[in-house]
């Protein structure tokens, strides 16, 4: 048995455990030439010099920011369309919104840049072209890095609201038809039936999904900012997440000692903030615990 | 049995109606817009914009990107390729490594559960993981680098090994093995078999990852015949976004210097059009697999 498990041990050895023999690399000044530890040793020079730069508070509010948005909207829209679409009866209707609402979820974030640019871009993007044609002056979304805010929270609500919502239809399908007899019966509304039963139902799910968000809340989204955004520096200030900051200093700027030190500080900072909230809901509630 | 509405529920639905098909258009929207400006001739789209309908219907868009078809086909194949070759290794690695994890009687299974699990935890970072694959494992610029780091997910094994475990009842290991049944012939020709809605999905996840991945063609393949084909649509668009972008930043129109508005667009359809003509069938066991992973908890 041990032998069938071996690929999968291999794999992450290499993939997962050998890279974090790496992080030496973030006390050096790295050296391409050399190997490994002959790079010069600089102890904590550059977390020094990135936190003294500011990035890091920068990127710290960014990446954690966008992330509590996307939970939190996300899920509440998830949750309020499979209520709504669940409560419908139209089996056609239901059907075929669900297929549209999950298809953005399919494609690339390559394909979501393309509709992008489509939308926004300055010359003919279909949002100038709808403007000129009330008489109103164009607008160059580009160069206004607080629209971003929103572009970036509405596109990924736009990608994921069909894949949640189709975990929280599944959790409401299996709510027995019982409680929403008697509360009939008992003389509660439609919306008193939904607020007393249909969504205290859903808690578990929403805690399960929270906990999965809340582990990833120092990476997430990276082809979602870097599709929407690039290298367009004028919209770093709002956009820029530590996973882009890492990118662009490994590809563009090669600062591979800086880039590590941020890519340290992320895992170690994610790490430490998923123990934390592990320790406390096993603390509240033990059922919830991750591990 | 019909039941009678009362207002609260007439208003409810009215809202419902009023939101979802709101939200579906806005999902739908944008495809429409791609699609009808890949249908609109260039200048036209240059003249007077982007519409929802194409205002002078064109196929050159189309055209230009089959007078080179070499470049689309050749991108097309690695992706094809990487994605049959990446999603059947990784399946078979997978539910392997799922079925033994969920064999009770596998002393180790917490341990080794753990050790895949903490990988989601901590890390290196992105950039020792670049040095490692092209400075230690010297796979810059090859085709293995395409494969191999998508091939597995800490998130995946979990999901395979909890469908297995509820999907494949403990007595059937027990009276495989009384039946002289090895480990692999028990995983090989019953686990494998009562698993397949769990399968599905995570091989619908996985060739779904490997059919849209631009990122690692961007880290690690420089020569161009080996970009996946959503980097290769990444690297047209922007050559011009690029220009286009820096255009509007200083109030000088470059619009005319770009390559053909259509064109991109025509590309992009060219890109997805495998995926929205494989959507409709791939997207019910999507949703099954999902309803079952999200029902058992």
């Amino acid at each position: 048995m041990f032998l069938m498990l071996l690929p999968t041990l291999i794999f992450f050895l290499v993939n997962s455990y050998f890279p974090m023999v790496g992080i030496y690399y973030a006390f050096t000044q790295f050296d391409f030439n050399s190997s490994m530890f002959n790079s010069k040793f600089v102890g904590l020079q550059n977390f020094e010099f990135l936190w003294r730069s500011g990035t890091l508070v920068k990127l710290t509010m960014n990446t954690i920011g966008y992330n509590i948005a996307f939970i939190v909207l996300g899920n509440v829209l998830a949750i309020a369309c499979a209520i709504l679409l669940s409560e419908l009866n139209g089996k056609w209707f239901k059907k075929i919104s669900q297929s549209v609402m999950f298809l953005p979820y399919f494609v690339s974030f390559v394909i979501l840049s393309v509709i992008v640019y489509n939308l926004f871009n300055y010359d003919s993007g279909f949002l100038n072209t709808m403007l000129t044609q009330f008489g109103i002056d164009p607008v160059d979304v580009y160069s206004k890095p607080w629209a971003w805010i929103f572009l970036i929270i509405i596109f990924y609500l736009w990608k994921n609201l069909g894949y949640s919502m189709v975990i929280y239809l599944a959790a409401i399908t299996g709510i027995s038809d019982e409680y929403y007899e008697a509360a009939k019966i008992d003389g509660a509304n439609i919306f008193q039936r939904i607020w007393y039963i249909t969504v205290p139902m859903l808690k578990s799910t929403f805690v399960v999904l929270l906990l999965f968000a809340l582990g990833s809340i120092m990476k997430g989204q990276f082809d979602l900012f870097y599709q929407l955004i690039g290298n367009n520096g004028l919209l770093y200030n709002t956009t820029d997440i530590l996973d882009t900051y890492v990118y662009r200093s490994l590809k563009v700027t090669f600062d591979v000692g800086m880039a590590t030190a941020a890519g340290v500080y992320q895992s170690l900072f994610g790490f430490i903030l998923i123990m934390t909230v592990n320790y406390i809901i096993r603390k509240i509630n033990d059922d919830y615990a991750l591990f | 049995m019909q039941i009678q509405k009362d207002k609260y529920t007439r208003m409810l639905h009215a809202i419902a109606y009023v939101v979802i098909i709101g939200l579906s258009v806005a999902c739908l929207l944008p495809f429409l817009l791609i699609i009808s400006a890949s249908l609109t001739s260039n200048e036209s789209i240059i003249r007077d914009g982007y519409h929802l309908i194409p205002k002078q219907f064109s196929l050159e868009g189309y055209k230009t990107v089959f007078i080179f078809p070499d470049e689309v086909l050749r991108a097309y194949t690695v992706t094809i390729i990487s994605t049959v070759v990446g999603t059947t290794l990784g399946l078979f690695f997978m539910t392997m490594a799922g079925y033994v994890l969920a064999r009770k009687d596998f002393k180790y299974r917490n341990t080794f559960s753990f050790y895949i699990y903490f990988t989601t935890l901590f890390g290196g970072g992105l950039v020792p993981w670049y040095i490692m694959i092209t400075k230690y494992l010297g796979l810059l610029d090859s085709y293995a680098v395409l494969v191999l780091p998508g091939l597995m997910t800490p998130f995946l094994i979990i999901l395979m090994k909890n469908f297995i475990k509820s999907a494949v009842p403990e007595e059937l290991f027990d009276s495989g093995k009384i039946d002289g049944a090895g480990d692999f012939r028990i995983y090989w020709q019953i686990v494998l078999k009562l698993s397949m809605p769990g399968i599905a999905t995570v091989g619908l996840f996985l060739a779904l990852y490997y059919w849209n991945d631009w990122f690692t063609s961007s880290l690690f393949i420089n020569d161009t015949h080996k970009y996946q084909l959503q980097f290769y649509l990444y690297n047209v668009i922007n050559s011009a976004q690029f220009i286009a972008q820096m255009g509007a930043g200083t109030g000088v129109s470059l619009a005319t210097e770009v390559p053909a508005e259509s064109t991109k667009m025509a590309m992009a359809i060219v890109v997805t059009g495998p995926i929205l003509f494989l959507y409709p069938f791939v997207q019910r066991y999507f949703v099954k697999g999902l309803t079952i992973g999200a029902v058992k908890g």
